[in-house]
């Protein structure tokens, strides 16, 4: 019996997000009374491979083959249901991220592995083995039981939080055989948006809507995310119009976040809208109508015109930091 | 006894809420301010089929029944009443009547176009000096043996100038009073026609309503709907569907108002907790649900008795004396529920109002109504 | 070729979700059903795909695995442009359930390329795609962005974290579609409706499967605290309060 953490690398360094998965998984395999395997897949040097340690990883198995530097679910899945077989792993967790989104699946069928996508938080129980996520798009939440003896899990971001535990890391290398046959996908060209947050990975968030009134108005937006160092988001009306591209859009039908901290500026607060950022740890809206739905689920709250409010703030977050 | 909608009906319900949601509400206000035809809605109103939804299929309509027709007025209307007029004089008095009563070369001709919503017709009956009283056109028609010479001004015109195909009424036997009447086809680039300019109308601002003139505008033959002297009879019966669109579209007004009404007392407090739990304003929107519901089992029941091919006349003139001044009553109260955010135009509701109000004067004014009706109670 | 479309029937979004039975199962009174927006924007940029003269797809079709009630969201399906609709006679367990049953439809009825939305808004499992591109053995895309079939080959563009990339890919294969695929879905029209009749809704048995998961008991969000206002002329109380209260700068 052991448990295993899939640590996926970008560029070869680790994010926060790895290891809050490992500190995750290793809560779950000391629960277990049992090993925590960390799983790395592609070239990373073992200083940063060795970080792992401080946060549980007392296993670490590394994949260090260049060829599998860009991700293929495919070859990923295989892998990692091979070193699963191997070590008799009973459970595996992955981030719930793209990348978690494409393997995990994969795993699962492989393995006959139950699976349960964007767990909330650590199991409700662990036999029957039952796990709280997120449904109806952040609406409820659901309990779900995994029957079979291998269970699949990919985290939500901020469910658990970094959680120290400094452990010597252990590595083993690993050479898998992997079929050529499995790299159908080539990637032809990719484009990367330069010095610009990530949204999924924002610890802050300045997100706008149709209070803004024109696209022309972002100014003030962009100026607060800059001081803050958060990434921008919008909401639906303003990515339909054609305001902000559709990777911007948070809500029920964009994507879902869960910042620490998350401005709405003249959004409404539509329950579309509300169902993308309910997780999010601090809420604050700023809107010129007080009777706005926004102001029901935000933990502070400003009535006023986002164009005077927001540069007024932008100002004061920079004096504060001067 | 049976009332539930069939899945056709629902889906047509849900088309016209998903278009009306998506396209025809961004920029309704500022149509209705700028008084501004809705020139790419219709376009798209065509592609999805509903200004020809009740046209048979072989010529090229949607071959819907009158019942998902009322769904589908009531959804637009709820949003945007200056599109679901069109939609409503295309389908009811213009295409229905041609498709009835026309030749086959009339509907291969007029109707095909009009059914698919690449030309839009308008309905030509009003005058300056016949309104509800439309027996006494003044409006001519001079037999000149291949085709009829006419002259004369028609008012109100719906549609009057984005038009391509109009029926007009007008009187070629004076002698035979109402029974001398025709229809006529007139293409509205025929020599002669002339169009006045747009009325600055207090409600629905964004159809365009204007008179046409007539100056010895030249008609072929064959251009006349029906028999000789069937005009005003043609004028009639079409004014009797037209008047299941006419109470469909009021009763959307009604329910688009209350809909919003219903929101805005979720949301706004006052005394410490949400205006809905105040009972002044609960009972309001009891009574407006009520009304509603009302009105619609009176759309209902007309179209389905259309749809059965039963006499609807009288079913029809009930609905739209009942949905207009529900529409009235709904719309006022709506505004009064918003307060001060009723009276202006960012609430949606104040426009509401304005366009309920026509919905008691067009096509048989409430009084006109009661006419037709109590007509009909005796026996 | 032809292309598949994976449909899940959910909640309208707008629903305010309760729950029945002491919180075990759904409460569907009232609700309203849609199909899932994801893969109805997938089914539409399939449409769009299949219009393009250039393109030569023959066939798009949709499938669903649930039962009888859920016809209405297949004929809409139908009604949207769709060719056909597959319905696997059963009710949709989890995702290794779904996905066992359209990879087993597949299996005697090969598609080239097939679509899934990314989630669906009620489970939001996000698996399903890539659980059909596991059991078929095929290679899976996901965060798919655009597809361009107008070359001889298939470039897929995928949203990757702060960019994206285009991909070369050989069919068949399943892609795993986001918001961006097309601008909106399509309201189906008069005559659409009409001809959903007449196409061809097929439905079939399920085959047998093992279903690995299973939801025991739903919560609703705890209700959050009152809103704390700060006037707008006090800015500076709110940066305060979010160093010193919230503990979020």
């Amino acid at each position: 019996m052991s448990v295993i953490a899939f640590a996926k690398n970008w560029n070869g360094k680790f994010k926060n997000s790895t290891y809050e998965l490992v500190s995750y998984t290793k809560k779950i395999a000391d629960q277990l009374n049992t090993k925590l395997i960390v799983v790395s897949i592609g070239e990373v040097n073992n200083e940063d491979l060795k970080s792992l340690g401080k946060y549980g990883a007392e296993r670490l198995i590394s994949v260090n083959d260049p060829q599998m530097n860009i991700l293929t679910s495919r070859v990923y899945s295989q892998v990692i249901s091979e070193i699963a077989e191997k070590e008799g792993a009973n459970i595996i967790v992955l981030s719930d991220n793209n990348s978690g989104k494409a393997i995990a699946p994969r795993i699962s069928v492989k393995m006959k592995a139950g699976m349960v996508a964007a767990v909330q938080e650590l199991p409700v129980s662990l036999d029957p083995f039952i796990v709280k996520k997120r449904v109806f798009s952040g609406k409820a939440f659901a309990h779900v039981q995994i029957d079979s003896p291998v269970k699949v899990l990919t985290i939500a971001k901020n469910c658990f939080g970094v959680l120290e535990n400094q452990v010597d890391c252990l590595i083993e290398e690993f050479e898998p055989e992997v079929s050529k046959d499995l790299y159908k996908i080539q990637v032809l060209e990719e484009e990367e948006q330069k010095n610009k947050v990530i949204l999924s990975d924002a610890d802050i968030v300045v997100s706008a809507g149709r209070g803004m009134r024109s696209p022309d108005n972002w100014g003030v937006v962009e100026e607060l995310a800059e001081v803050l160092g958060a990434g921008t988001a919008c909401s639906r009306p303003v990515s339909d119009e054609g305001w902000r591209g559709h990777e911007e859009h948070v809500g029920q039908t964009g994507k879902v976040i869960a910042p620490n901290l998350y401005f709405a500026a003249g959004i409404s607060g539509a329950i579309q809208h509300v169902a993308g950022i309910s997780r999010s740890k601090c809420i604050v809206a700023i809107n010129i109508d007080p009777e706005a739905p926004i102001f029901g689920v935000a933990d502070y709250g400003i009535i006023g015109d986002v164009m005077e409010v927001l540069p007024k703030l932008t100002e004061a977050i920079r004096n504060s930091k001067s | 006894m049976n009332f539930e909608f069939t899945e056709e009906q629902l889906m047509i319900r849900d088309a016209a809420r998903d278009f009306a949601q998506r396209e025809l509400l961004p920029g309704v206000i500022e149509r209705d301010d700028k008084a501004e035809y809705p020139t790419e809605q219709v376009k798209r109103l065509a592609e999805l089929g509903f200004l020809g939804m009740l046209v048979g299929l072989e010529y090229d309509g949607g071959g819907m029944d009158t019942i998902s027709y009322v769904l589908a007025m009531e959804e637009i209307s709820k949003v945007d009443s200056s599109v679901s007029v069109i939609m409503s004089v295309n389908n009811s008095l213009v295409c229905w009547g041609i498709e009835k009563y026309g030749t086959e070369e009339q509907k291969q001709k007029f109707l095909k176009p009009m059914a698919r919503g690449e030309k839009i017709g308008a309905f030509l009956l009003s005058e300056p000096e016949a309104g509800s009283d439309a027996t006494s056109q003044r409006t001519t028609a001079v037999d000149m043996g291949d085709h009829y010479l006419v002259n004369g001004t028609k008012n109100w015109i719906t549609n009057g100038k984005s038009a391509s195909t109009y029926i007009v009424m007008a009187q070629t036997h004076p002698e035979l009073k109402h029974k001398g009447i025709n229809a006529l086809l007139v293409d509205a680039k025929s020599e002669g026609v002339s169009v006045g300019p747009h009325e600055n109308k207090m409600g629905m601002r964004a159809s365009d309503t204007c008179s046409v003139m007539f100056n010895n505008v030249k008609v072929p033959k064959e251009n006349r709907l029906g028999e000789e002297g069937f005009g005003f009879k043609l004028a009639m019966q079409s004014l009797e569907g037209g008047r299941i669109g006419i109470a469909s579209q009021a009763l959307g007004i009604a329910s688009g108002a209350y809909e919003l009404a219903l929101k805005y007392a979720q949301e706004r407090k006052a005394f410490g907790k949400e205006i809905i739990h105040h009972q002044a304003i609960a009972f309001k929107l009891a009574d407006m649900a009520v009304e509603i519901e009302a009105a619609r089992f009176f759309c209902l029941k007309a179209a389905w008795l259309k749809d059965q091919g039963q006499a609807y006349g009288h079913a029809s003139a009930m609905a739209k004396l009942y949905a207009a001044e529900t529409a009235m009553k709904v719309t006022t109260e709506a505004v009064q529920i918003h307060g001060g955010y009723g009276y202006v135009k960012e609430y949606h509701v104040e426009r509401l109002m304005r366009d309920a109000k026509l919905t008691q004067i067009y096509e048989g004014t409430s009084e006109i109504q009661k006419i037709v009706i109590s007509r009909g109670l005796i026996s | 070729m032809k292309i598949l479309v994976c449909i899940s029937n959910v909640p309208d979004t707008t629903t305010k979700v309760k729950f029945k039975e002491n919180n075990t199962l759904f409460d569907d009174s009232g609700v309203q059903w849609i199909i899932n927006p994801w893969d109805e924007l997938a089914l539409t940029r399939a449409l769009e795909l299949k219009e393009d003269a250039g393109n030569s797809i023959d066939e798009v079709s949709v499938i669903h695995v649930g039962g009888a009630q859920t016809d209405a969201t297949l004929r809409k399906a139908l009604a949207i442009g769709a060719d056909k609709a597959i319905r696997i006679d059963a009710c949709a367990a989890d995702a290794y359930y779904v996905a066992g049953q359209i990879a087993a439809y597949l299996k005697e009825n090969p598609f080239d390329i097939v679509f899934s939305g990314i989630e669906s808004s009620d489970y939001n499992g996000s698996s399903v795609g890539a659980m059909i591109a596991e059991f078929m053995d095929y290679p899976g895309i996901s965060s798919v962005t655009n597809v361009d079939l107008s070359n001889s080959e298939v470039v897929l563009y995928r949203a990757i974290p702060g960019g994206k990339q285009k991909i070369k890919v050989e069919i068949p294969f399943v892609a795993v579609v986001q918001k961006g695929i097309t601008n909106e879905p399509r309201i189906p029209a008069m005559r659409g409706i009409m001809m959903a009749r007449k196409k061809p809704l097929e439905v079939k048995p399920a085959v047998e499967m093992d279903v690995l998961t299973k939801s025991v008991k739903f919560e609703l969000p705890e209700a959050k605290g009152a809103c704390k206002m700060i006037d707008a002329e006090n800015v500076e109380q709110l940066v305060d309060l979010l160093k010193n209260e919230a503990k979020v700068l």
